[in-house]
């Protein structure tokens, strides 16, 4: 049977223009639309990219345009749609001031002293 | 020895963290120890096997460019791919090919293949256990 | 229950993080798995005894196997004697092993 994997994604906006993505959401997005079994954990800040109304648009360099700025909520959202469970440490959105209601629908809040019973459904854990 | 199948994936460019220098002890350790040993190499990490890295002197330690024997990845690789071959375990080392297509960094030294990410989720469905070393 | 291997790369003094991957260990050993915790790369500078090393001499008292790179202390100087109660030196070997044997292995 195969695996169970939790993909737990925590650094931010890392080189998320140039790519206009997040790599390791991204990633997540691929291993899905190959078949995985995965379920994603947004933890430390990266779990803003639950957030609605992040902008990242408009930028040039000369009169080099970015064609698509990076859409993380979207992306974020994207993955509940195909049916990945998407969790986000309660504890985590509190400390950064976001409430339930800056973040887009579909996100499973877990809190932190659950995270142990949390990886126990999962074969593989991978930390991004 | 119970052999096994172990997947690393490594995100790290070359020269950039620690990280490097420890996932490749732990690719060294698990060759060693005789378990097949599966590289997927994502982001920076497609870096590490570019054939056109070159050593250099070191001025400030007064080396030329034979003294100071700089490290490039790419030796390493070829140097655990040959360890590999003698002690009967096997390397793969496979680059996600669209972080080398943004990077310019196509010429690899030989053995290296390309994939994608579900080529990572194949691999890691055939290895025993997989361990993700990211960056930061 | 399940066997962890936590793999702490960070120190506590670049990241605030660390205090959440201590959490998790202790949180995991109290759930009843078994569970060992390696510090790698700057990891291992709070394992020289301070201040910032009680969570790790804690963790240890928490049933939590709390290991340290060799090579890691030695590229840092930091000698076995000066070592936080409860850390033990170990090879990069373990993490391989304990891969091999199936435990879940996570990266910090």
């Amino acid at each position: 049977m195969a695996r169970k994997y939790l993909q737990i994604i925590e650094t931010a906006y890392r080189a998320t223009i140039e790519e206009q993505d997040d790599t390791c959401v991204w990633i997540a997005h691929a291993m899905r639309g190959g078949g995985a079994d995965i379920a994603v954990l947004l933890r430390g800040n990266a779990v803003n990219y639950g957030c609605k109304g992040q902008d990242a648009s408009g930028l040039a360099f000369g009169e080099k345009r970015q064609s698509h700025p990076p859409d993380l909520a979207g992306d974020v959202a994207g993955l509940i749609g195909k049916g990945v469970e998407v969790y986000v440490v309660e504890d985590d959105c509190a400390e950064r001031g976001l409430e339930r209601s800056d973040l887009v629908d579909g996100l499973k809040p877990v809190k932190r002293a659950g995270l142990a019973a949390l990886l126990a459904g999962y074969d593989q854990v991978w930390h991004w | 020895m119970d052999k096994k199948t172990l997947t690393f994936v490594l995100m790290d460019a070359p020269y950039e963290n620690s990280r490097t220098t420890t996932a490749f002890r732990l690719i060294d350790s698990a060759l060693r120890k005789g378990h097949d040993v599966k590289v997927f190499a994502y982001e920076g990490a497609v870096a590490l096997s570019f054939a056109r890295q070159a050593q250099h002197p070191n001025a400030v330690h007064g080396r030329d460019a034979a003294q100071e024997d700089h490290p490039n990845p790419k030796e390493w690789i070829v140097a655990l791919q040959q360890a590999a071959a003698q002690s009967g375990s096997k390397l793969e080392w496979m680059n996600c090919g669209l972080c080398v297509d943004e990077r310019g960094v196509g010429e690899v030294v030989a053995g290296v293949t390309r994939g994608s990410p579900v080529d990572l989720w194949k691999w890691s469905e055939a290895s025993d256990n997989t361990l993700v070393i990211a960056t930061r | 229950m399940a066997n962890y291997l936590l793999i702490e790369s960070r120190d506590p003094w670049e990241s605030s993080d660390t205090s959440s991957w201590l959490e998790l260990a202790a949180s995991l050993a109290r759930e009843g798995n078994t569970v060992s915790f390696f510090l790698v790369q700057n990891g291992v500078l709070p394992a020289r005894r301070s201040a910032k090393s009680a969570g790790l001499t804690a963790l240890a008292k928490a049933g939590v196997e709390v290991l340290a790179d060799e090579f890691s202390l030695r590229e840092r100087g930091i000698d076995a004697g000066r070592l936080a109660d409860g850390i033990k030196v170990a090879a990069i070997d373990v993490v391989v092993d304990q891969l091999a044997a199936g435990r879940k292995v996570i990266w910090h």
